[in-house]
């Protein structure tokens, strides 16, 4: 076995950082503009979307499986809050969040039964159950899109938060969104919780040996609940904040993110196979997919190309991953 | 006699029960509108769509066999007739009778472009999943992104208007009075079911999928036909945008995405099982029937489409639901 | 006198129509190490899960220190100091081998939080109970076979077991490897543990033991003091088969040209410069301890070690065997070790089953010949008299003897020349490996066919082969005429080999 292939397995995140640094300096020497304050920042605002998805995603790959379904779940949660925030009249922030939350883990609950109890196959489970939430969000709840005019305004507010901001060169005010602090926290609960909680480490265990993980006396049904209903409250208020950052609801938003999301969490070194990845590699490979796909405009390429990008990044990643754990499968 | 017994009671006891499956929707949507379900525009039309469908569902049915799955076919179907039209656009006119009647040949050489799209494409996912072993999920997410990425440069978005009047017979016209489409149909999904249970090839990849370790100690190529399995998948894919297309007289990057789910919810609810070494054709053109009916029946009953989408999910859980109970009485 | 640690007391187990213990009585000591003798399929592994609690025996007792329980759960078992060592380890691959240690304990207390200080404390706990030095920071999955055992065996040890199962500890170990666990289950028995060694393996239950309990078919079959024990009685307890003393007698002509003829044939870090001969007609057994080789040099012969150097001719020719396919071409045939995982397509028919290799063959322009496919298997089925109406059978309906039938019967089917047999009779019942061996002298001495025999079983060579090569650590060692060996003469050469 190659050095390399060892420190990959150790250390995921290694293949990631490095893809990032090298995307990060070719970027800004191709095109300087890339280095702006504005523009960084915007970057890191940009992930923050994506990032609190892979998150989820994490979870559920860690422990073996694959998860389709949370883009339509995400929606789910937003478009019933905001509905029901402006059927009650209420505006808030941390309600709202709570009930979007809420439906995410009630809807991800679900996927856990299936996966569960009638042992089957994640991908077709969440291909299902994706499909019949956001099925009925168009067909019962309704199409229609919800704008900046009737959006609660805290909601907004909250979402509009700076905390850092520069003068730029030209005089301009560069903001850091607050929301970038959002999803650092979610990240830095997931990764106390997968670190330093026994829970954690059986999400892992369950990833590695399902028999075994029961051996040892892990409560793997409890442990399957918690990783697809924490899974599924991490999208619900993906969704909602998502809503709040672009002040509108549209209920047939995030179609096709899936694929980004799972590209960006393979990207930073999780396995399909279970039990192998991190926060910190996951929210490499977010932001790697963030830089690489929002820097094509100041490359000068067309914004066409981004799927090609992302599916060349997706194979790039599982093709070294593969490589990886070649040994081990074989 | 014994032999047909046998076959009722044993594998195929899932034939039958798509059977029962495929009257009761009927008769439940006869009685339900008796005067607008029963009448030969309904049935006509469906003959038209479904076909397509069909192709899709077999293609997936097809990975499925060697435990794998293609989430490509809808990239590599519209690849397929975006570079058929394209050519015609070319060699013809963008639009006008030059385009409309261009010659045999010409369409001829369109098909071919398309079909060794298809053949190319699933040569590519071969490659990655036989050779590579990079997981067949991953592999054809990314190479989905890919095809449906150079959709998109090759046509900037919109979509490619305009076939010969040839091209549109496969998807509109009709022979001796039947749908055009369910004869390529007929004649495709016979051809595969002919290679799958009559050749060397259908049955070592089955075999394969059934025990791949097993195969590799008989001495069967299993590298070389898991390669051409996916070759087979690619190329009804093309089929599939052909028959499309041609339907729709137009070409997009991102037309028939919801085929996906339905031609895996098809190929799961046929009994073929996703982690290997079961599937047949038979059981696919019946869960065809099955769903198609239903869809129907829902759109006659002024279901919107969403409202399809969200009773396709709640079926494709059912059929998982169902598949689980049958595992566990056995 | 002090009730012994564990008895079992006629104990019964089925599971629908198979009975899978009939009456199985044994007792266990403080601190001895027990083995528990019996070939797959025996009920070795009920017996294990009904000691550790998770099947419940249908009639009999469990006293554990002359106390009757009722009803034993896995963690009742665990509570009494039962703990089990499974054949795969039950580890977690992608976790570190302090983690792969300190889970269970901080399960079994309850924790909710993770301390890597802790998980560390008890990590190093636990090597300094086992004795031996494991790098705690390594993940599990790049450890070899061995060390995997060693951190299985130091987990098990931190629940402060009275216990311990190990359930074919020997199986994946070379011969060094399997000596050094030796001298870790000697160090635990020091310290008053009870080891439980359920094995198949003769020699080295000979070496570890000190009483020993053989099960057959679910019943005890012979007991006692190992003392009283050589391999040949264990051997004749554990099968049933008496010793048929007429052996294989090789016919053919001393002067031919040799089919198999192996010149050097070597594959780093497994073979060693092996070189032997194979005339038509010949069946040459291959012994040797685990981790000899024999099984390389099978791998080696089909096709299966690419990076091989050193001369492999058949009939004279020349081969460059490089792959599965290019092996079958020349007419090798190999029946593998283990049937289940693979020989056998357990989801396909037997017809499917047995024309396996033959589909290409069968197929004109590639279209399969049905007709002639169905005659061939029928035929097949008839020949190696495989107990079934039809072929259309799921092939999971048949009995481990008539599967092993199907597999051989596969290859019959390509005519080979050289049948190359890995365990030929592993967990087969006695009657049907009577037959087995009778099929494969006849096809021998009717067709010619070379047979290369792999086996454990040692009175299985010394009936059915006349040449018998002994390989050690990947070199062959000694070359010997069945005829003038007897079985006990094998036993003492393998066993001066460890």
């Amino acid at each position: 076995m190659s050095g390399l292939a060892n420190a990959l397995r150790r250390h995921p995140e290694l293949m990631v950082a490095a893809v990032l640094v090298i995307a990060v300096l070719a970027i800004g020497t191709i095109n300087p503009v890339f280095w702006q304050p504005s523009n960084l920042f915007s970057l890191l605002r940009a992930s923050v979307i994506t990032g609190i998805l892979a998150l989820a995603v994490l979870l559920v790959m860690l422990s073996g499986g694959i998860d389709v379904s949370f883009p339509a779940f995400a929606i789910a949660a937003m478009y019933l809050t905001v509905k029901a925030m402006i059927a009650w009249q209420f505006d808030g922030v941390l309600l709202p969040f709570l009930m979007a939350s809420s439906i995410g883990l009630a809807l991800g609950l679900v996927n856990a039964v299936f996966v569960h109890y009638l042992r089957m196959i994640p991908l077709i489970v969440t291909l299902g159950t994706g499909t019949a939430v956001r099925g009925f969000i168009l067909g019962v709840v309704g199409t229609s899109q919800i704008n900046i005019d009737q959006m609660p305004p805290l909601l907004i507010a909250f979402a509009r938060g700076e905390f850092f901001s520069v003068t730029q060169a030209d005089g301009s005010q560069a903001g850091l969104s607050s929301m970038v602090l959002v999803y650092a926290g979610l990240a830095i609960a997931v990764h106390l919780i997968l670190r330093h909680t026994m829970l954690g480490r059986g999400i892992y265990a369950l990833g590695g040996g399902e028999e075994a993980a029961r051996r040892v006396g892990f409560n793997t049904r409890r442990i399957t609940f918690v990783i697809y209903g924490l899974a599924g409250a991490l999208a619900g208020f993906a969704g909602l904040l998502h809503g709040a950052m672009i002040w509108t609801a549209n209920p047939r938003d995030m179609v096709g993110l899936e694929l980004d999301v799972i590209a960006a969490v393979v990207l930073g070194g999780a396995s399909i196979f279970g039990g192998r990845g991190t926060v910190i590699g996951t929210m490499l490979g977010v932001l790697t997919l963030v830089v690489i796909t929002n820097s094509l405009i100041i490359l000068g390429v067309d914004t066409t190309w981004q799927r090609v990008v992302v599916g060349a990044i997706v194979i790039a990643a599982t093709a070294v991953t593969a490589w990886r754990d070649r040994k081990r499968i074989a | 006699m014994s032999t047909l017994l046998q076959r009722l009671r044993g594998s195929d006891t899932n034939l039958l029960q798509l059977v029962i499956l495929t009257v009761l929707i009927f008769a439940g949507m006869a009685a339900l509108n008796p005067e607008r379900f029963l009448r030969p525009y309904v049935f006509e039309s469906i003959t038209f769509i479904a076909p397509e469908l069909g192709l899709l569902a077999i293609a997936m049915m097809v990975a499925m066999l060697t435990g794998g799955i293609d989430l490509s076919v809808i990239g590599i179907a519209n690849l397929s007739c975006i570079l058929a039209g394209l050519f015609f656009h070319s060699v013809g006119a963008p639009r006008g009778p030059e385009l409309v009647n261009m010659p045999l040949p010409l369409v001829l050489a369109g098909i071919g472009i398309a079909l060794a799209t298809g053949v190319i494409a699933g040569a590519i996912n071969g490659l990655l999943v036989a050779k590579m072993r990079v997981t067949p999920i991953l592999a054809t997410i990314g190479t989905g992104q890919i095809f449906t990425g150079i959709c998109l440069v090759l046509t900037g978005g919109p979509a490619v208007v305009g076939f010969p009047a040839i091209w549109g017979q496969f998807g509109n016209g009709t022979v001796f009075g039947i749908a055009a489409p369910l004869v390529v149909f007929v004649v495709v999904a016979g051809l595969v079911w002919f290679v799958l249970s009559r050749t060397a090839f259908g049955i070592n990849l089955t075999l394969i999928g059934t025990n791949p370790r097993a195969a590799v100690f008989a001495g069967l190529r299993t590298q070389r036909t898991v390669f051409l399995s996916y070759v087979m998948t690619g190329a009804l894919a093309s089929v599939a945008g052909i028959l499309l297309s041609g339907r729709t007289n137009a070409a997009k990057s991102d037309y028939g995405v919801s085929y996906l789910l339905q031609a895996v919810l098809i190929a799961v609810l046929a009994g073929t099982n996703p982690a290997g070494g079961r599937g047949s054709v038979p059981g696919i053109a019946l869960a065809l029937v099955a769903l198609m009916l239903l869809s129907s029946g829902l759109q006659i009953m002024r279901f919107s489409n969403f409202l399809v989408d969200l009773i396709w999910g709640g079926f494709l859980l059912l059929s998982i639901a169902l598949a689980a109970l049958r595992m566990r009485s056995r | 006198m002090t009730a012994p640690l564990i008895e079992l007391r006629h104990l019964g187990k089925s599971f629908g129509a198979v009975h899978a213990l009939k009456d199985v009585s044994l007792t266990i000591g403080r601190g001895e190490i027990h083995c528990l003798a019996g070939e797959n399929g025996s009920g070795k592994s009920t017996l294990i899960k009904v000691i550790s609690g998770v099947n419940q025996p249908d009639r009999g007792e469990i006293l554990i220190d002359g106390e009757k329980i009722e009803n034993m759960s896995p963690r009742q078992a665990i509570a009494r100091g039962v703990q089990v060592i499974y054949q795969d380890f039950s580890l977690f691959p992608n976790l570190s081998v302090a983690e792969n240690l300190a889970l269970s304990t901080e399960l079994q207390a309850g924790k909710k939080l993770v301390s890597w200080r802790r998980v560390r404390q008890i990590a190093e706990e636990a090597t300094r109970k086992l004795g031996v030095a494991l790098e705690l920071d390594a993940l599990v999955e790049t450890l070899p076979t061995a060390g995997k055992q060693l951190v299985a065996i130091a987990r098990a040890l931190m629940s402060d077991p009275r216990l311990l199962i190990m359930d074919e500890p020997t199986t994946a170990l070379t011969g060094r490897e399997v000596e050094a666990l030796f001298r870790v289950v000697r160090d635990i028995q020091s310290r008053g543990i009870a080891v439980l060694f359920v094995s198949h393996k003769m020699r080295e239950m000979l070496e570890i033991s000190e009483r020993i309990t053989v099960i057959r078919s679910g019943e005890v079959v012979a007991s006692g003091d190992i003392g009283d024990f050589d391999e040949a009685r264990i051997t004749r307890a554990m099968t049933g088969q008496e010793l048929a003393s007429e052996g294989y007698r090789w016919e053919g002509d001393p002067t031919a040209p040799a089919l198999l003829d192996v010149q050097g044939l070597t594959v780093p870090g497994q073979l060693d410069d092996i070189t032997f001969a194979l005339k038509p007609g010949e069946i040459v057994g291959v012994s040797g301890l685990l981790g000899s080789g024999r099984t390389e040099l099978a791998l080696a012969l089909f096709g299966m070690k690419r990076g091989y150097a050193g001369e492999i001719r058949l009939s004279g020719r020349p081969l460059r065997l490089d792959g599965v396919q290019a092996a079958i071409a020349e007419g090798i045939a190999y029946v593998p070790e283990d049937r289940l995982t693979e020989g056998l397509f357990l989801a396909a028919t037997i017809d499917r089953n047995m024309l396996a290799t033959s589909h290409d063959r069968l197929s004109r322009f590639g279209v399969m010949q049905n007709g002639q496919a169905a005659r061939e298997s029928e035929e097949m089925i008839r020949e190696m008299a495989i107990a079934t109406p039809t072929g259309n059978r799921p092939v999971t309906q048949l009995s481990g003897g008539n599967a092993q039938r199907v597999v051989i019967g596969r290859w019959l089917m390509n005519d080979p020349k050289l049948l190359i047999l890995n365990g030929p009779t592993v967990g087969v019942d006695v009657g049907s490996k009577a037959g087995i061996h009778r099929k494969i002298r006849e096809l021998a001495r009717a067709r010619g066919l070379g047979v290369l025999m792999i086996s454990d079983d040692l009175p299985e060579l010394v009936d059915n082969c006349n040449r018998i090569l002994v390989l050690h650590r990947g070199r062959l060692v000694a070359e010997l005429e069945a005829e003038a060996t007897s079985e006990a003469d094998l036993s003492t050469r393998l066993g001066a080999l460890q």
